[in-house]
C-alpha cells in the first residue's frame, strides 16, 4: 500500500485545525480563549488557500535564471494568505480591545455571564422588567 | 520529507488542541504561538517562503506580543488556573 500523496494530509490537517477552531469558538467560555480560538480557526483557513495552489513538484514562484522554465506552483493565493494574515493579525487586535473593554465594564470575561448582565443593562435601559423564562405558568398554582 | 510533513502536522494538531485545552491562558497563548510557527514550517513545504516569513514574523512574533501585554492587562498572567472565570457548574471549559 503506497501512503498517500502529501497533499491529502496537508488537506486534512487543515480541515482539522478550522474544524478544531470552530469548535473552540463555539464551546470556550473565557472570551480570551474563543479569541484564541479564532486564530486557529483562521491558520487552518490560510493553509488550505496556501493547499489549493500547491502543485507537486513544482518551484516556489519566485523567477532567478535557474527556475525560468520550470513549472511552479500558484502565486496568487499565496498573496491573498499574504494580506489575510496581516488582517488576521489586526482583526485579533481589535477583539482584544474590545474585550478589555467588557473586562472593564462589567469585571467578568466569562461568556455565559456577561451576555446575561449586557441582556440586563438593556432591558434596564429601555424600561423592561428582566426577562423571566417564558415556560414559567402565568399564575400561581392554588394550593 | 513525508516524515516531516507528518511530524509538522502532529506538531500544529497538537498545539492547537492545546490552545483550547491548557489549563491557564498564558500556555494557551504560548501555544497559539507554536501553531503559527509550525504552520510557517508547513508553508516552506508547500514552497511558499514569502509567505511563511510573514507567518513567521507576524503570527509568532506580533500576534504573541499582543496576546501577551492585553493578558497582562486583563490580570490573567500567570500559571494559575484560569479556566473558572465565574465558579459555577462544570469543571473544564473548551
Amino acid at each position: 500500500m503506497t501512503p498517500p500523496p502529501i497533499e491529502f494530509l496537508l488537506y486534512g490537517g487543515a480541515l482539522a485545525l478550522v474544524a478544531l477552531g470552530l469548535a473552540g469558538l463555539v464551546m470556550a467560555r473565557h472570551l480570551f480563549r474563543s479569541i484564541l480560538a479564532l486564530g486557529i480557526l483562521e491558520a487552518g483557513a490560510n493553509l488550505l488557500l496556501v493547499l489549493a495552489g500547491y502543485r507537486a513538484g513544482g518551484v516556489a514562484p519566485i523567477l532567478t535564471p535557474g527556475t525560468l522554465g520550470q513549472p511552479m506552483v500558484d502565486p496568487v493565493p499565496q498573496a491573498l494568505v499574504l494580506t489575510a494574515i496581516v488582517i488576521g493579525v489586526g482583526v485579533q487586535a481589535l477583539a482584544l480591545a474590545l474585550a478589555l473593554r467588557v473586562h472593564q465594564a462589567y469585571g467578568t470575561l466569562d461568556v455565559a455571564e456577561v451576555r446575561g448582565r449586557m441582556e440586563a443593562d438593556t432591558d434596564a435601559a429601555a424600561g423592561l422588567e428582566p426577562e423571566t423564562s417564558r415556560d414559567l405558568p402565568a399564575v400561581e398554582r392554588p394550593s | 520529507m513525508y516524515w516531516m510533513v507528518l511530524l509538522v502536522l502532529f506538531v500544529t494538531i497538537t498545539a492547537a488542541l492545546a490552545v483550547l485545552l491548557a489549563p491557564n491562558l498564558l500556555a494557551a497563548v504560548a501555544a497559539s504561538s507554536v501553531v503559527s510557527l509550525a504552520l510557517s514550517v508547513l508553508f516552506v513545504i508547500l514552497r511558499a517562503p514569502d509567505v511563511a516569513l510573514t507567518e513567521a514574523a507576524v503570527g509568532a512574533g506580533l500576534s504573541g506580543v499582543i496576546l501577551a501585554l492585553a493578558l497582562r492587562r486583563l490580570g490573567l498572567w500567570g500559571l494559575g488556573d484560569d479556566n473558572r472565570p465565574a465558579p459555577a457548574e462544570g469543571s473544564g471549559d473548551a
